[in-house]
């Protein structure tokens, strides 16, 4: 299929879902709707270094967080003090770019080295990050920062499915983005990173660039998913922000969903979204984590494709 | 004629131990060069600082002209020279014909100035599976593959980036009698297109046909460089290599 | 979490425990008794002796805490040292140790390094069973990277939960007789709870120095790392030694752990801040060297302490990563090559 319609497709379902919600009246739904959603987007940015160039983030909170914090840091320049009411685009493009500089800056560090160190740096990195963050009291330090929603949303007026519409635009853009560059050229690059980089070298692949440009283009759209973060949940404080929840399921959501396509994510992050969602309100939060533990850890050893990975051979049998 | 390679006083240490020492050759374009020594004498060290998987610490490598150290594999590559690995590294997750496209849009088209067609590049990458005899196996995945056909692939994917120096690395260990002469039949074919080979292997016999020159690598030192004939009578090659 | 966790030096800013307070206490007594006889005017302490002393301490505070860290860190050598397994969790199995040494110690009062001592034959037989999945699921197929990566990172994320569900958040300790009192020597304080978890690390690197240096099978241990090939002809099955060799690097956990709750009060999160100090102290210590982890540990361990003494102590998580960084950036020759 053709990357414009797969996009148009992508663009008429994620409007199809828009259109639906519109007849639901229960606030909880968007609610959870929007967490279920952040997470498509966190797995899927989360897979485009891991899953197809094989390099493992453990730092998904601290990009995450970074988008967080840089919008209650413009929200208290700018709004509280009355000079500019910026919005929520204009705060995912800045949240984005702040992250996809600072997964740069650990790119070019760490990717010359080979991929266990980066992993290992990108966990060093998660907890720094939250240092600094927790001794800025501009944004609220450990106390933590408030953040008021504008009484009305553009567009629709409830604020919380304006913000569900807005995470819905990212969970589309970011699979789009996904399968666009799956299979593009940079995307063949990838997988020849993920499957052997010394041979990729040997063949002309610039495997450096390539593995800079995931980074950035991943860390860019974890940083896009956590601008709006302070908006939904009116208070951030460093612990929340830097939920280890948030590293644990990027990672889990594609391994356990698949990660060599963008299929992946999306299966895993809707499957395991709703079922922690679920969980969450009949058993505990934690209980809910802990199952994401072992649903991670029994994937990986029982069945290291994921679902898709199960998936696949059933159709390709029927295909003769 | 100016050398298509030079490689000038090329020296690799691990730690304390010394691999290759103060190496010197040149080749010219077009030539066939064979290079032997026994297990341990630096011969794929010397493949790794030529093609720059690994750094060397002094000494110079020319490339056409152009010093390559400090560039990277790829920028190698790109420039030119394509190697083979001893043990056939594919890529495992993608069809034989996409293993072969790799070096093409990363590599021959880089060097073309220009991008391929969609129907170059498979028309390219269907006629070099068919020089090495894999065209049937196309969409496969190289886990489908004999040893002997991953050596194939090996070479085919080294082709594939359209090299004017290709160095390959014992692609014939293992192989029968007849396999051998197939890649001695594929290489010359390759030479009289005009691409200058470096041939690393154990096999004397097809080191001996092919070679138009011979150099003699033992414990890291260069000790003989020559006509092959004259090589293999020098005492000293005797005494290191065949003699044992 | 930044605000609730103590400084792991905070035995130099806790009052009552610090050389400085009392030195200048004593120094501003004599002085001031000095004064009020000569004046009635409180003297001032000179300036300089302020830093000097205080820099003194935080310099032997962080060399207590670098044994510390070498026998946390010593794990770390033999798995991703020597054997090449990029064990994330192993800080998860040293706060199993931990709790573990809290729970018997408040219910039975037994010494917990005692009781990790104890504890080492389950640690050993824990690592040897991760070790056989580790084995038979990633090894064996050559998916070590993502997969082993992100198993390991389960393993340490259950590993929180877990006890965040059995225990809560709240911080635990263990009582001994050596936490409380504290060893003057002039105007130098040792802890206790500092100094006999340090000394007890260097114990335990010498005795794996002398056992991976000494035995059969400790070299078999050195040496399966570089040639395989070469142990299988000496009819050794490698596998076996890498098993053994990841069960005693689980079972370093068992000792750390207990050295850990020595030191300071423990949560479940505790672990993940170790993750950057045992890795930075492995690579700058040379990989698979147990000597140059101790360097490279004490050498933490002054720059942490002089930071937080001078800076805070929430600033120490900052310094492990810098030294992460640096070591990274120039010891590539002791990374690539492998």
């Amino acid at each position: 299929m053709r990357s414009w319609l797969f996009t148009i497709l992508a663009v008429v379902a994620g409007a199809a879902l828009f259109g639906v919600s519109r007849f639901i009246e229960n606030d909880y739904f968007f609610f959870a709707a929007y967490v279920v959603l952040q997470y498509v987007v966190l797995s899927t940015a989360w897979n485009i270094l891991g899953g197809y160039c094989g390099y493992v983030n453990f730092g998904t909170a601290a990009l995450f967080a970074l988008g967080a914090y840089t919008t209650v840091a413009f929200h208290k320049l700018l709004v509280t003090s009355r000079i500019y009411p910026i919005s929520i685009p204009e705060l995912i493009v800045i949240g984005g770019v702040v992250s996809a500089v600072v997964g740069l800056g650990i790119g070019y560090l760490t990717l010359r080295l080979r991929g266990a160190f980066f992993s290992i740096a990108t966990l060093a990195l998660a907890v720094v990050i939250q240092t600094l963050v927790t001794n800025w009291d501009f944004v609220g330090g450990s106390r933590g920062a408030y953040i008021i929603r504008p009484q009305t949303a553009p567009l629709i007026g409830n604020y919380i499915q304006y913000l569900f519409l807005v995470m819905l635009v990212l969970a589309v853009i970011s699979i789009v983005v996904a399968r666009v560059i799956e299979r593009s050229r940079l995307g063949y690059g990838f997988a020849t990173i993920r499957d052997d980089e010394i041979a990729a070298e040997a063949s002309g692949v610039p495997t450096l660039r390539l593995k800079l440009i995931a980074t950035t283009l991943s860390g860019a759209l974890m940083g896009m998913a956590g601008a709006p973060l302070p908006y939904y949940v009116g208070y951030l404080d460093p612990a929340s922000g830097f939920n280890l929840a948030y590293a644990v399921n990027s990672i889990a959501m594609p391994v356990i969903g698949g990660t060599t396509t963008w299929v992946g994510p999306l299966i895993g992050s809707v499957l395991l979204g709703t079922l922690q969602q679920w969980v969450t309100v009949t058993i505990s939060s934690a209980v809910s984590l802990l199952i994401v533990g072992l649903l991670l850890v029994a994937f990986v050893i029982i069945a290291p494709n994921g679902i898709v990975g199960l998936v696949r051979p059933l159709f390709e049998r029927t295909k003769g | 004629m100016a050398p298509l390679l030079a490689v000038d006083d090329l020296s690799k240490r691990f730690g304390g131990f010394v691999a290759l020492d103060g190496v010197s050759l040149s080749v010219e374009p077009g030539e066939r060069l064979g290079l032997i020594g026994p297990n341990g004498s630096g011969k794929s060290t010397l493949v790794n600082c030529l093609c720059g998987a690994l750094h060397n610490e002094t000494g110079t490598v020319t490339f056409e002209g152009v010093n390559v150290n400090g560039m990277t594999a790829h920028q190698r590559t790109r420039l030119g020279m394509a190697r083979s690995f001893q043990l056939p590294r594919p890529f495992t997750s993608l069809t034989l014909t996409d293993n072969l496209r790799i070096p093409l849009i990363y590599s021959a088209n880089v060097r073309r100035g220009s991008h391929f067609t969609a129907a170059e590049i498979d028309e390219r990458c269907g006629e070099l599976l068919r020089l090495v005899g894999l065209d049937a196996k196309a969409r496969r995945l190289p886990r489908d593959l004999t040893q002997v056909e991953m050596r194939k692939l090996e070479l085919a994917r080294a082709m594939a980036a359209d090299p004017k120096l290709l160095i390959a690395d014992e692609a014939m260990a293992g192989l029968s009698h007849s396999e051998i002469e197939d890649i001695i039949k594929l290489l010359n074919e390759l030479n009289a297109r005009g691409i200058t080979i470096i041939l690393i292997e154990h096999i004397m016999r097809a080191v001996m046909s092919f070679s138009q020159r011979l150099v003699v690598l033992v414990s890291g030192k260069k000790i003989a460089d020559g006509n092959p004939q004259d090589v293999i009578r020098d005492p000293e090659v005797e005494r290191a290599y065949l003699g044992q | 979490m930044w605000r609730r966790r103590p400084a792991m030096v905070q035995g130099l800013a806790k009052p009552g425990g610090t050389h400085g307070d009392e030195a200048s206490g004593r120094e501003r007594a004599a002085a001031g008794r000095a004064a009020e006889a000569a004046d009635a005017r409180p003297r001032v302490r000179p300036p300089m002796s302020f830093p000097l002393d205080l820099l003194i301490n935080a310099i032997v505070a962080g060399l207590m805490l670098g044994g510390f860290y070498a026998a946390v860190t010593s794990g770390i050598s033999i798995a991703f040292g020597i054997l090449d397994i990029v064990n994330i969790a192993h800080p998860a199995f040293i706060i199993l140790g931990s709790y573990i040494a809290y729970i018997i110690n408040s219910q039975f009062g037994f010494d917990p390094i005692l009781i990790s001592i104890a504890m080492v034959p389950a640690f050993y037989a824990l690592g040897a069973f991760v070790y056989q999945v580790y084995y038979v699921s990633f090894e064996r197929r050559g998916q070590e990277a993502l997969r082993g990566l992100a198993f390991f990172f389960g393993l340490l994320f259950i590993t929180e939960v877990v006890l965040v569900l059995v225990f809560g958040v709240d911080y635990r300790y263990v009582e001994a007789i050596y936490i409380g009192p504290t060893l003057h020597y002039g105007f130098i304080d040792l802890p206790l709870r500092m100094l006999v978890p340090c000394l007890v690390s260097l114990l335990l690197i010498l005795v794996l120095q002398v056992y991976l240096t000494r035995t059969f099978v400790g070299r078999a241990i050195m040496a399966v790392a570089q040639d395989q090939e070469a142990l299988r002809l000496l009819a050794v099955n490698p596998i076996r030694i890498k098993r053994v060799a990841f069960a005693i690097s689980i079972a370093t956990a068992s000792l750390a752990g207990a050295f850990l709750i020595v030191i300071q009060p423990v949560e479940p999160s505790v672990g993940r801040e170790y993750i950057g100090r045992v890795f930075a102290v492995c690579v700058m210590g040379g990989m698979g060297s147990l000597p140059g982890a101790v360097i490279a540990a004490m050498l933490l361990g002054i720059v942490e302490s002089i930071t937080a003494t001078f800076y805070g102590p929430s600033w120490a998580p900052a310094v492990s990563f810098g030294f992460l960084l640096l070591t990274l950036a120039f010891r590539p020759a002791g990374i690539l090559g492998r």
